[in-house]
């Protein structure tokens, strides 16, 4: 009964939405509050009605109720609840449903905190949130009904795949949701600013939470499953550059660009239809990668279940989004005009440097994601563009950004003087060279590469905190001084340090993954791996039931200078109804480096095959990403956000004519 | 000029938008690896028989015929099997099989149990003829013309309509040649 | 042993890849066969290179690649040998011809095209804001506030 009326409420959801859409858009044309205002209650009611109807579907995965075929295709009474939980997003309908429900949380969000943005700007926002949230209501309804129910309901589910039993894989597609969805909004916003023609500082002020919230649940979502892939798939790798992984990460790099050029806007009026221009690209790459993911077109380890019916579908969505959007942009962005100028060495510049740099780096992993299916559609050869491709074009990107990182926030705006801030940053050139020389002594001549990239990593690092210490006037004012000047230093600015804080420590860490080593043992009771000072010792294969599966479990010691430190219990896990056999490693993890240990098939007679791994800094990738996304979350957390933007004062001198 | 820049994002847009439609349409699969040996000889091989005499690319030059890799533990080899029976007794096609990584044994209670379609076997026990033909799973099916040239490959079990539209149609070509 | 490689052949899930007895005694050319197993691409997995891939096919292919190398081929004549058999499909880094131009140097004539871009939008605001020049008109009055006059 709760399915039907789940299904119910998705239906009078869309209802809701086409209305939203319509109405308010109407009523900003004619300047009617009263139809502008039915863009605020339809937003808080579609919330309502999705939150009902996931509320619907997740009470039927929580219950098991197998009438329901969504449910009995990708659950099982004997799943742990966590998992059953989870499973509702865990499959493409439910996934599709999570989606909307996040798009109608940030449509009733922009309704209930938007009280201070211009009447109609609000009414437009709301009307394209209406847009996007009806189209993908509409193909959830249409092609991919989580509420349709299976008669006769049968005994148990088939959803049992061990693989997606975890924690990790749980928690990285809501992130990511939020992420694509938070997107959606920055979009809405600048449609709804072509729209009415106008881009300001105000409209700035208010894109960039939505801009940095998106950002923000990417990096998470994008950490969260690169964690995921190294502890389950045995062998420690952490980014393929997968077709669906560079999904993922496309929006995030174009939404780097997208919260770096809004500051631009923000602060000095210009870079305006540049900005619009990558606010309509992030969301339309968020698209892209839902298209890619669920339509078949390319071959992947995570594509969901295929449907070119879905994918058509989707495609009219992408079509209709971002073609308009576009249109709108040919049509009405000549006529934004830029306010400041600035010279080529400046804040700006260097955000400009930034944009330049972060979009080629998008349009690099699009054209190496897309370009097989290219030469497939037009008959050519069939060739793979896999790793060795990205890591010679976008690795070579990132340098110049990583090292503009450091001198960027040293600039004036307007006009920045380089020597001095180069000048400033002695102390973050020293330390890279430092660490460059030790790390050539440490390791040889070889990798040459990942030593510069720890230096790069120690040059933005040091060169945050040279910036922080230039704001407080560190060591040139009295400490108490400094301390005063450092309370007062707006969220923002911490954020900022933060982040690219965050940046340096997990660039650290993907360098430092040259050094990793690798043994791979056959080895039985009582013999040993040595790796890195550390001694590995076999003590033991039990055998341990679990749940559903039984497995195999090596107890290994773990010795250093012949002091036992530690017992890690990789195990190797066959579930007994999927007939499928997975590895649980084993990791021991440090902030100097991780030990990763994967069992592989023997027996008694033979012996174990073991694989033993030393991997330094590892962890510093997923922790970099996090100090990321806290770097990302302060800045949200500033006070200019909450109190809304100050009425401008009418500018002195209007811009020029053209 | 300015205004076309502003045109720019759209046209771009457009020209991508035309190539997934068209990736969809077309219905490619993107696991489909087409062969690499397309209209070259057929990679030479010397295999012990199944029947006890050996089987070598030499001794079938000079007739078309339909070389197909199976093995007893494939599950898909089970399906098309009929199909191949009917293809050899009904249909007079030439049909050579090698047994992929299989046991002799195994490969003959196959047959013995599923019906044997073939003129003669060979076992491919390492597998490295079949990596030679580029095979990347079984079932696999090639047509090879009097020259020794590969004309077509199958990849996975033959359908009925694969047969009718394009198998036996390419045999009655090239039979003619 | 036979068992479990029978087991191996049936699932899909990652147990491993590279495993001791695949391996060269010697360590260069063992060193070589992993930088160029990294390099090819396992054709029944999706989006792995045979080193990493725990799949039968790609372990043939690791020995393959071994024995290659073993008997006296270069780097570039082992993946030929599989390139011959399997396409470029094969090749995790696709090889540069006509047809991939626009791949290889598609991000560098990006990055080009998007700073003249840049940089001729930038010079053009700049020349565009030049005020207007002044009328003799407004010039004489522009003379006679500064001197102190008055309008």
């Amino acid at each position: 009964m709760f399915i039907e009326l789940g299904h119910f409420a998705l239906a009078l959801a869309l209802f809701l939405a086409l209305i939203q859409s319509v109405v308010p858009l109407a009523g900003a044309a004619r300047r009617l509050a009263g139809w502008m205002a039915v863009g605020r209650s339809a937003a808080l009611g579609q919330f309502a009605l999705v939150a009902v109807a996931f509320a619907a579907l997740t009470h039927a995965y929580v219950t098991s109720d197998f009438s329901v075929a969504n449910v009995a295709a990708n659950s099982h009474s004997a799943k742990p609840m966590l998992y059953k939980i989870s499973g509702v997003w865990g499959n493409h309908e439910g996934s599709m449903l999570l989606w909307v429900l996040i798009l109608a949380l940030c449509g009733a969000a922009v309704a209930l905190f938007g009280s201070n943005l211009p009447r109609e700007l609000r009414a437009r926002v709301l009307a394209v949130q209406g847009m996007v949230g009806a189209g993908f209501l509409l193909f959830i309804l249409a092609t991919s009904n989580p509420f349709l129910r299976l008669v006769p309901a049968p005994a148990d589910g088939q959803g049992l795949n061990p693989l997606l039993q975890d924690p990790g894989l749980a928690f990285h597609p809501p992130f990511l949701y939020l992420g694509y969805v938070g997107s959606s909004v920055a979009f809405a916003f600048a449609v709804a600013a072509l729209i009415e023609g106008r881009v300001d500082a105000a409209w700035a002020r208010w894109v960039r939470p939505w801009a940095l919230l998106s950002w923000c649940g990417l990096t998470v979502g994008i950490a969260l499953g690169s964690w995921w892939a190294y502890y389950t798939l045995g062998w420690g790798g952490w980014w393929f550059w997968d077709p669906v992984e560079n999904a993922s990460l496309l929006p995030w790099l174009s939404g780097t660009a997208l919260i770096h050029s809004a500051i631009v806007v923000e602060r000095r009026d210009t870079l305006k239809s540049w900005t619009i221009l990558l606010a309509i690209l992030t969301f339309s790459l968020a698209l892209v990668g839902t298209f890619l993911v669920r339509s078949g077109v390319l071959s992947s380890v995570h594509a969901f279940a295929v449907d070119p019916s879905r994918g058509s579908f989707i495609l009219g969505l992408l079509l209709l989004a971002i073609g308009g959007a576009l249109a709108l942009y040919a049509v009405r962005a000549p006529a934004l005009q830029g306010g400041g100028l600035f010279a080529p060495i400046s804040r700006e510049g260097a955000l400009v440097l930034n944009n330049l740099l972060m979009a080629t780096a998008t349009v690099t992993v699009l054209l190496g994601t897309l370009y097989p299916l290219f030469m497939d559609a037009v008959g050519g050869a069939k060739i793979s563009v896999g790793p060795p491709f990205f890591n010679q074009t976008f690795v070579p990107l990132m340098v110049p950004a990583l090292v503009a990182m450091a001198v960027g926030p040293l600039l004036a705006w307007k006009r920045g003087d380089l020597a001095a801030a180069l000048q400033r940053l002695w102390v973050a050139f020293a330390a890279a060279a430092v660490v460059v020389l030790v790390g050539l002594y440490l390791a040889g001549f070889k990798p040459v590469l990942a030593v510069l990239g720890l230096g790069l990593a120690a040059w933005v690092a040091a060169g945050v905190l040279s910036e922080w210490a230039e704001r407080v006037r560190l060591f040139r004012l009295p400490l108490g001084e400094s301390w005063r000047r450092a309370r007062g230093l707006p969220r923002a600015s911490y954020g900022m340090s933060l982040a690219h804080f965050g940046v340096a420590v997990m660039v650290a860490g993907v360098a430092a993954s040259a050094f990793e080593q690798e043994r791979i043992e056959n080895l039985r009771p009582g013999e040993h791996i040595a790796i890195a000072g550390y001694e590995l010792r076999l003590r033991e294969v039990r055998t341990v039931p679990g749940p559903n599966f039984i497995a195999d479990e090596a107890v290994m010691e773990v010795r250093r200078g012949g002091v036992v430190l530690d017992e890690m219990l990789p195990q190797r896990r066959m579930f007994t109804v999927q007939q499928q056999t997975t590895a649980l490693t084993a990791i021991r993890s440090g902030l100097a480096a991780d030990l990763y240990l994967a069992l592989g098939e023997g027996d008694a007679a033979t012996g174990w095959t073991v694989r033993a791994y030393h991997k330094p800094l590892v962890s510093w990738i997923w922790l970099g990403a996090l100090v990321m996304a806290l770097g990302g979350v302060v800045s949200l957390t500033d006070r200019r956000w909450r109190l809304g933007v100050a009425a401008r004062r009418p500018a002195a001198v209007p811009a020029a004519a053209e | 000029m300015r205004r076309l820049v502003y045109l720019l994002p759209l046209l771009l847009f457009a020209a991508l938008a035309g190539y997934f439609a068209f990736a969809l349409i077309s219905g490619r699969d993107p696991r489909e690896l087409p062969s690499a040996l397309l209209d070259k000889p057929a990679p030479a091989f010397d295999l012990p028989g199944l029947g006890g005499e050996r089987l070598s690319a030499a001794t079938l030059r000079g007739e078309v015929f339909v070389l197909n890799f199976f093995a007893s533990w494939c599950a898909p080899c089970r399906v098309e099997h009929p199909l191949l029976l009917r293809l050899a007794r009904q249909e007079g096609v030439r049909l050579v099989g090698i047994a992929y990584k299989d046991r002799p044994e195994d490969s003959r209670r196959f047959l013995a149990e599923l019906g044997d379609p073939y003129r003669a076997i060979g076992i491919d026990r390492d597998g490295r003829v079949a990596i030679d033909f580029g095979l990347y799973g079984v079932p696999e099916t090639y047509v090879i013309d009097r020259q020794g040239h590969i004309r077509k490959r199958f990849v996975g079990p033959l359908s009925p309509g694969q047969v009718e539209r394009e198998l036996l149609p390419l045999l009655r070509g090239l039979a003619r040649l | 042993m036979r068992r479990v490689l029978a087991l191996l052949l049936l699932l899909a899930g990652p147990a491993f890849a590279v495993q001791p007895d695949e391996r060269l005694a010697d360590p260069v050319l063992e060193g070589r066969a992993r930088a160029l197993s990294r390099e090819l691409r396992c054709v029944v997995c999706q989006n792995e290179s045979i080193d990493e891939s725990s799949a039968t096919l790609a372990r043939d292919l690791r020995l393959l690649l071994r024995e290659r190398l073993a008997g006296g081929d270069s780097d570039a004549a082992a993946v030929a040998f599989l390139v011959a058999r399997y396409g470029d499909f094969v090749l995790l880094r696709p090889p540069l011809r006509a047809d991939t131009w626009l791949l290889w140097f598609g991000p560098f004539a990006v990055l080009v095209l998007g700073a003249a871009v840049t940089v001729l939008a930038l010079r053009r605001r700049a020349a565009a804001t030049v005020p207007p020049p002044l009328s003799a008109e407004e010039q004489a009055r522009l003379d006679r506030l500064l001197r102190g006059d008055g309008a």
